[in-house]
């Protein structure tokens, strides 16, 4: 149900975009044409929106999508890396957003990249199996970005050098902050 | 009859006396000169915490400008310091190296906790990485309120202080 | 080897010559956070940021607050800064709820957002020039952020948080005779302003402390991901103010400014620049502005977003500001996550750093344009 209610909105929103400047959607869509030609069923593309484009993918195959975004799409840094609890889907998401500063046609566009890894009821973040493979070696400028994810949702990133704590106190041995089963005082 | 007053038995008591009669005359106008002398030069620590230092340093400016109070601009070394201005939020992190700088300074030593935050978590009161109010690791002088203060607001409270030091017994 | 050192200074192990060194929390050169330095003599072996000291868990908050209660707390991280860090915000939650906000409205943005931009960059560069030394360049810049501190004072209500921005428009409308007395002061700053060039950025003193001291080349400034004036500064015209314009930012001749070296100079001249076209900005959106209209559009109470995602940007003092907003048909957000330029430009330091004498980490590490509150978060 809500599912069609967004997509109506997406159609909604696009077509607002489309009688103002009637090229715009079109470029997202070759975008991720490409991606789905080179990927078939690997990959599902959530939406195209003006400027957006996101494509969630197994985290099997994050590491083949991501080299395809970056050679291929020319793609070449991240803007931030999301973790979202989901309890509910017993799951954490992990949201790339791509960005690139050689190609100039892509200076509008924001690609997500979007992963998701199991999610364990008792946390034990670096021991569990909450984890995911790193993209640091793809995108060198995701490396503070995931290591704050890693302190904040307790998702280990296989083949990061330094998956220490960040912003958090040297102290801290509570759940993950960001977990929805982690709540503030008086909430 | 003078010999006969200090014997070995009494002359501790008689010194002692002395002693008290003397405190009595030179503590009072030595206390105020020393007190004086405190508190036309408050030298406060370069620490900042969050973000009420951007009107700390505003107030450091040209139109505010503190100094004309005594109270003189936040650089030197925390051994000279004897003023500690808690700017704005203490987190989990920042407190113990808060309570660090604080011993650290020599006696004696005056804690104005400036912002919303530092008196009470202000905005973060509910947020899982800010202490309540910094009442609980120093002994605060005095509580500039606002969220930041005002450049004045805090000017007044510096003012506050350093009446407050004014009619202090100087140690 | 036998002298026990105090903490702080400890040698990596006897007979050697490697060194570490805590600078910060409390350090005239380091902000509100702490750099961990391993020194041979003079020259930086290793660097490594630790910041994390206002971790205030504002995307925890968030996740607690309602879409308009949100508003306060959210633009804390820079209160300096505090149209541009809440315009992303801003902009995301009127795309979840489908707003279209006022034309008259959208200019008064830009012109608050660009006011605030030259408030942040002139107190940055007081203290900028107050970390070399050179104290003109504290005492000015100061004195002549309270003129546009006073500008915005008059539009808002408040001297740093102003809460201006509100989804649907902006909070009230400008007071009567705002635009003349904005051109006139924007026109006095402009001419202040270039009288920085002549004191400081001719300065052979700064250019002697400055120049050819951590060079961050186009490669791996694009590489490193950062942004804003790092990323110009290192020649690569990026600025999303011209990439992708927000509001009325299309109408208006907006001009980049790319410097070439990547140097601290460069990335300390910049922002300066930036100032310059922020008041070319300003009188260009005050001459377009409508002169009446509506400001804000009625908004229910407790507004929900559908089952979405939006992911905002701007360009602010520090450079491109993200706020992905992820919506599950609630009163609060889902998840909120804010992409701070401080904290993406952090990833620099200890490249930059590396190699590099001591004496010249001030230099380094103020040029970043770094604010530790709004990358702590």
């Amino acid at each position: 149900m809500s599912d069609t209610d967004s997509r109506k909105q997406e159609e909604t929103e696009t077509k607002l975009v489309v009688e103002k400047q009637d090229d715009l959607p079109k470029f997202e869509k070759e975008q991720s044409n490409k991606i789905t030609e080179k990927f078939g069923s690997k990959t599902e593309i959530a939406f195209v929106k003006p400027d957006r484009v996101r494509v969630n993918v197994k985290k099997e195959d994050i590491l083949e999508v991501a080299s395809f975004i970056r050679d291929e799409l020319h793609y070449d840094h991240a803007e931030s890396v999301t973790g979202i609890d989901f309890p509910t889907d017993k799951e954490i998401e992990v949201v790339y957003h791509l960005g690139s500063y050689t190609d100039p046609k892509l200076g509008r566009q924001v690609l997500s990249l979007a992963t998701r890894a199991p999610r364990e009821d008792v946390p034990n973040p670096g021991n569990d199996s909450t984890r995911l493979p790193s993209l640091r070696d793809i995108f060198y400028s995701v490396e503070f970005h995931e290591r704050e994810c890693f302190e904040m949702l307790g998702v280990f990133f296989e083949g990061h050098p330094d998956n220490r704590r960040l912003l958090l106190p040297e102290d801290w041995a509570d759940l993950p902050p960001l977990r929805k089963d982690f709540k503030i005082k008086g909430r | 009859m003078f010999k006969d007053l200090i014997t070995p038995q009494t002359a501790n008591t008689f010194i002692g006396k002395l002693g008290d009669i003397l405190v009595k005359a030179i503590d009072q106008p030595l206390g105020y000169a020393i007190n004086w002398g405190r508190l036309w030069s408050l030298w406060p620590v370069h620490i900042e915490t969050a973000c009420c230092s951007v009107e700390f340093g505003a107030a450091s400016s040209p139109r505010y400008d503190v100094e004309r109070f005594g109270i003189i601009e936040a650089f030197g070394s925390l051994r000279q310091c004897d003023l500690v201005v808690v700017q704005g939020t203490i987190t989990r992190k920042m407190a113990p190296r808060l309570r660090l700088v604080y011993d650290q300074m020599p006696e004696p030593k005056y804690v104005i906790a400036m912002g919303a935050c530092a008196i009470t978590g202000g905005l973060y009161f509910d947020s899982y990485n800010v202490l309540p109010g910094i009442d609980g690791i120093l002994p605060v002088d005095v509580y500039v309120p606002g969220c930041p203060p005002r450049p004045e607001t805090l000017i007044q409270g510096c003012i506050l202080l350093q009446e407050k030091i004014k009619n202090m017994k100087a140690r | 080897m036998t002298a026990k050192l105090p903490p702080g200074l400890q040698l990596e192990k006897e007979d050697d010559k490697i060194m570490t060194l805590n600078v910060g929390p409390q350090h005239p050169g380091s902000g509100h956070m702490r750099l961990i330095i391993k020194v041979d003599g003079d020259f930086i072996v290793s660097c490594d940021p630790d910041p994390g000291y206002v971790h205030r868990g504002e995307e925890k908050m968030a996740e607690y607050r309602n879409y308009i209660t949100n508003i306060p707390h959210l633009e804390r991280p820079v209160i300096h800064d505090s149209c541009n860090i809440l315009y992303p915000y801003v902009l995301g939650v009127e795309e979840l709820l489908g707003l279209e906000v006022p034309e008259r409205a959208k200019y008064i943005r830009v012109i608050a957002a660009e006011l605030n931009r030259i408030v942040y960059t002139l107190y940055w560069l007081g203290i900028y020039g107050i970390f070399l030394g050179h104290s003109t360049m504290f005492m000015w810049p100061m004195g002549d952020r309270e003129l546009a501190i006073d500008l915005l004072e008059k539009l808002t209500g408040a001297r740093v948080t102003h809460s201006y921005f509100v989804p649907g428009g902006i909070r009230n409308d400008a007071p009567a005779n705002f635009e003349d007395v904005c051109i006139r002061q924007v026109n006095y700053l402009e001419k202040r302003l270039r009288t920085y060039g002549d004191i400081f950025y001719d300065n052979p003193i700064l250019i002697a402390r400055t120049e050819n001291t951590g060079i961050l080349t186009r490669e791996d400034a694009i590489r490193l991901g950062t942004t804003g004036t790092v990323l110009r500064a290192s020649g690569v015209d990026f600025d999303i103010r011209t990439k992708e314009p927000y509001d009325v930012y299309d109408e208006l001749d907006v001009h980049t400014n790319v410097l070439k070296n990547g140097d601290s100079y460069d990335r300390s001249k910049t922002p300066w620049l930036d100032m310059l076209e922020s008041c070319n900005i300003i009188r260009q959106a005050l001459e377009k502005m409508p002169k009446s209209g509506s400001v804000r559009v009625k908004l229910k109470p407790n507004p929900k977003g559908g089952d979405d995602e939006v992911y905002k940007r701007v360009e602010s003092g520090r450079g491109s500001l993200g706020t992905y907003i992820v919506s599950r048909s609630k009163p609060e957000p889902y998840r909120l996550k804010m992409s701070v330029g401080s904290f993406r430009n952090l990833i620099c330091l200890p490249y930059l750093l590396k190699g590099e004498k001591l004496g010249n980490m001030p230099a380094v590490y103020w040029s970043l344009n770094y604010w530790p509150v709004e990358a702590d978060r």
